[in-house]
């Protein structure tokens, strides 16, 4: 194999943060390499060095053997280098073949000639089995689909390294399979691959090296073969991980949230939610699995006051609460951890006492005739700092100077300490670094052996797994099937998030199974 | 009885000749300023550029007694703004609708002091703005016999018949040129542009650059064209109207051009009735135009879909 990329020393600082520090790699022609870390270990500020969106503070890139400088991504690209950001860099109003040939002069300067540009894209998408619409408009693709648009545009631009950053957090199993069997087929073709990721299944699937990188360094290079989950574990989090939570077996108590027929819309006036039904009782999460935008959030969403159900009904402890506000429903108890920590689940701008009392800063005993009684307030924010093991210098730091996973805890302290008796978590853990994950999971089963009821909402099929009682799995707005947490069939659960199998409610009676296979 | 006048008005060529002379300022404000907001700048700023468009058309023509030369000067003018507000918007990041605020401010302001300057001494007028060259009437050959649409299209000042080609060509420039692709991704979704190596800055500068020339030659086409005179704030809030007529057409020039198309009628129907003298307080008619815009904008603003990337700055290490 010959060496296409060298990476030596490579260091990268941000204000107050040092992103990478001493950073060797190399790639060999042909290679899949893993590039496998916690977030913030640094993995992708070190692969956008290489592709031109930072500059290296020190350190040399060395590409087919000759040293390069890579002041912006047009270098990159220029030298063979195309990556495939996270969030996808596509224009949603544009087409396929607009979204290919952006930035790259035309042959009939200065006219688009997208006809052309759309038979050579098709004369791509054969020779990789990329199956692609170069007509399509990027808004109307699905997740997998646009990531196929990414890969042919890096391709279309006479790539020789892709570098593919956390390219399976928004696929379905089924399209995960998809995707390697594209990138297998790529590597055929002589092309090199990067693949940024930090969950260890899919290293030892489809990589053929691992990087290991924790807190900016290289930990270890090493050949697939040679190693196994658990030793890239450690190296990944530098201790023993024990991702299974130990959760008790609990008899579930009474029906604490009822869904019932249950109808939304999203923001852009179309169904989100579609005629959803189920029930969750005390010492009971239910899990709901799907690809993110199935209308997982909203339903959300909507059981907290935050958007208005069209049809159905959300009853709480027995008492109607659809479309009542937000605040009405905090009243029946009820705590909701949001999916966006930044925007729904913070004010950044606010101090984490501020942010702890958020939901009850208008009542005793934080406030009384209106006015706000600071010695309660202080003593709860420094008991629930504690209590949640926030890292922080002091209750007064404002929210948006903390790291993700403790922003999170604050979150949690803020909708946990009130002992609520239904819990709306939707991704509770998206982002966070292994440590912070377990932490959560672990306050969510504590609050599941206190006898709350949970809804976890999650795109993590490991979360939803290895937490629920009972799988929901969502597809476009509905609910495809409800099944039993504990020996749940993955595969089953896949076929169902892709909507190609429906099984009911497999819980509500075990007797009346129904199993529908649609295609 | 009124409506026996309304139909007179109606029915008279001169109120559509009118529709095409007041349509005809909208139009190239417009149609200037759509590839800069395509490209995710908000063109509030549109009524500064007109502005010192209009005073522009006057210094240059008056000083030099070559219409055309007031004409460039209208451009030039008009594209020093679009490259202040470049400057301001694009480089340095503020906020759009207040940068745009205090440039329509400023060049009301300058464009008064402007014509003070050359026009008059020590208060006392030396140049009578009523003798400086206004432009010609060009009438098309045959195409312009033709009764009613020969006085209705075919005979007018230059700029109406750019403003029948620009409509075509900036469509064309948006959907079918390699340079309109850029315009589109970098106001949808500059992040993904400046990743495949466009210059995000350059573009908007470019746009806006753009803007201010038609925008400046849209001024002079009210100076020393429609109205062959010169007063202080004399486009009256045409550059908002026709920042609304972007709005009303959700960016696709046709549509825009049919926006301004509804507010010159507007104009060109108050304007008729107005010379009628029924009795409406004229105030009542000159308020018309801005009524039936904000009414247009009212019915439609609701589904307006703007620019993913309208009025954002771009900073790329945020991305």
């Amino acid at each position: 194999m010959t060496e296409l990329l060298r990476l030596e020393k490579i260091r990268k600082t941000f204000p107050g943060v040092l992103a990478n520090d001493n950073v060797d790699l190399v790639i060999e022609q042909g290679e899949i390499h893993a590039l496998l870390g916690e977030n913030g270990a640094g993995k992708t500020t070190l692969m956008n060095c290489v592709y031109g969106v930072y500059r290296p503070d020190s350190g040399k890139i060395i590409w087919k053997g000759k040293e390069v400088t890579i002041h912006q991504a047009r270098d990159a690209i220029a030298l063979g280098i195309g990556m495939v950001h996270q969030h996808f860099k596509l224009v949603p109003p544009l087409t396929v073949a607009e979204n290919v040939v952006l930035g790259l002069p035309s042959k009939r300067e200065p006219f688009l000639d997208l006809v052309a540009v759309e038979k050579e894209i098709l004369e791509t998408t054969k020779r990789y089995g990329l199956d692609v619409d170069p007509k399509a408009q990027i808004w109307q693709l699905p997740v997998g689909v646009q990531q196929r648009v990414e890969i042919l545009k890096a391709l279309y631009r006479q790539a020789e390294l892709l570098i593919l950053d956390e390219p399976t957090a928004v696929l379905t199993p089924g399209e995960v399979e998809e995707l390697f069997e594209v990138l297998r087929s790529l590597t055929k073709q002589g092309l090199s691959i990067i693949f940024i990721t930090h969950k260890l299944e899919e290293v030892m699937d489809v990589c053929d090296r691992v990087t290991v990188l924790r807190d900016g360094c290289v930990v270890h290079t090493v050949n697939k073969t040679e190693t196994n989950t658990r030793e890239l574990a450690r190296m990944m989090v530098g201790r023993e991980v024990f991702l299974k939570v130990d959760k008790p077996d609990l008899i579930p108590g009474e029906v604490v949230l009822e869904v019932q027929d249950l109808s939304a819309l999203d923001n852009r006036g179309l169904p989100a939610v579609k005629n959803v039904s189920f029930t969750i009782r005390r010492n009971e999460i239910l899990g709901v699995a799907g690809v993110d935008g199935n209308g997982q959030t909203e339903l959300a969403d909507v059981i907290a006051g935050m958007r208005k159900a069209t049809s159905g009904k959300v009853v709480i402890r027995g008492s109607d609460v659809t479309n009542l506000s937000p605040l009405d429903i905090i009243k029946k108890s009820v705590a909701y951890i949001p999916p966006d920590r930044q925007h729904t689940g913070l004010l950044l701008d606010f101090t984490l006492t501020e942010n702890l009392i958020g939901k009850s800063y208008y009542r005793p005993p934080f406030s009384k005739h209106g006015v706000f009684q600071k010695k309660v307030i202080n003593e709860f924010s420094s008991k629930a700092i504690r209590d949640y093991d926030v890292r922080t210098p002091g209750p007064e730091l404002k929210a948006k100077l903390l790291s993700g996973g403790n922003q999170q805890k604050v979150v949690l302290a803020r909708e946990l300490s009130g002992q609520p008796d239904l819990v709306i978590a939707s991704q509770p853990t998206r982002g966070l670094d292994i440590g912070a994950t377990e932490y959560v999971r672990t306050r969510m089963v504590e609050a599941r052996n206190r006898g709350a009821a949970l809804l976890l909402i999650s795109t993590e099929l490991e979360e939803v797994l290895s937490l629920s009682d009972r799988i929901a799995v969502m597809y476009e707005g509905e609910i495809m099937g409800i099944v039993p947490g504990k020996d749940a069939d993955i595969h089953e659960i896949g076929e169902m998030m892709a909507g190609v199998r429906r099984v009911g409610d497999r819980t509500a009676n075990a007797g009346k199974t129904e199993v529908v296979k649609v295609s | 009885m009124l409506l026996d006048q309304l139909a007179s008005v109606l029915l008279n060529t001169e109120f559509y000749v009118a529709i095409v002379r007041m349509t005809t300022p909208l139009l190239l404000a417009a149609m200037g300023s759509i590839l800069a907001e395509r490209a995710g700048v908000v063109t509030f700023s549109m009524e500064a550029m007109m502005l010192m468009g209009t005073i522009g058309g006057i210094i240059g023509s008056g000083v030099t007694n070559n219409v055309w030369m007031g004409v460039l000067l209208a451009m030039i003018f008009g594209m020093i703004i679009g490259l202040i507000y470049a400057v301001v918007a694009v480089s340095i990041g503020s906020h759009q609708i207040v940068t745009s605020v205090g440039l329509n401010l400023g060049a009301l302001g300058l464009s008064a002091v402007l014509y003070a300057l050359t026009f008059t001494r020590g208060g006392e007028i030396i140049q009578t703005v009523i003798k400086v060259p206004s432009l010609p009437f060009w009438k098309v050959p045959l195409l312009g016999d033709i009764p009613f649409l020969g006085p209705v299209f075919f005979n007018h000042l230059p700029m109406v018949y750019l403003g029948y080609l620009i409509v075509p060509l900036v469509w064309f420039i948006l959907f079918k040129t390699t340079w309109g692709l850029k315009v589109r991704a970098v106001g949808e979704h500059p992040h993904a542009a400046d990743t495949v190596g466009i210059s995000v800055a350059k573009v908007r500068y470019a746009a806006l650059l753009f803007a201010g020339a038609l925008n400046g030659l849209s001024g002079a086409y009210i100076s020393i064209g429609m109205l062959n005179s010169y007063m202080e704030n004399m486009t009256a809030g045409r550059g908002f109207i026709a920042y609304t007529a972007i709005v009303f057409g959700k960016w696709q020039p046709i549509n825009v051009a049919l926006g301004t198309l509804l507010f010159g009628a507007a104009d060109a129907l108050q304007l008729r009735v107005l010379a009628l003298n029924i009795g409406i307080p004229y105030q009542f008619l000159v308020m018309f135009p801005y009524v039936v815009t904000m009414i247009a904008l009212i019915s439609v603003v609701g589904r307006a879909s703007w620019p993913a990337a309208s009025g954002l700055p771009f900073k790329r290490e945020e991305g």
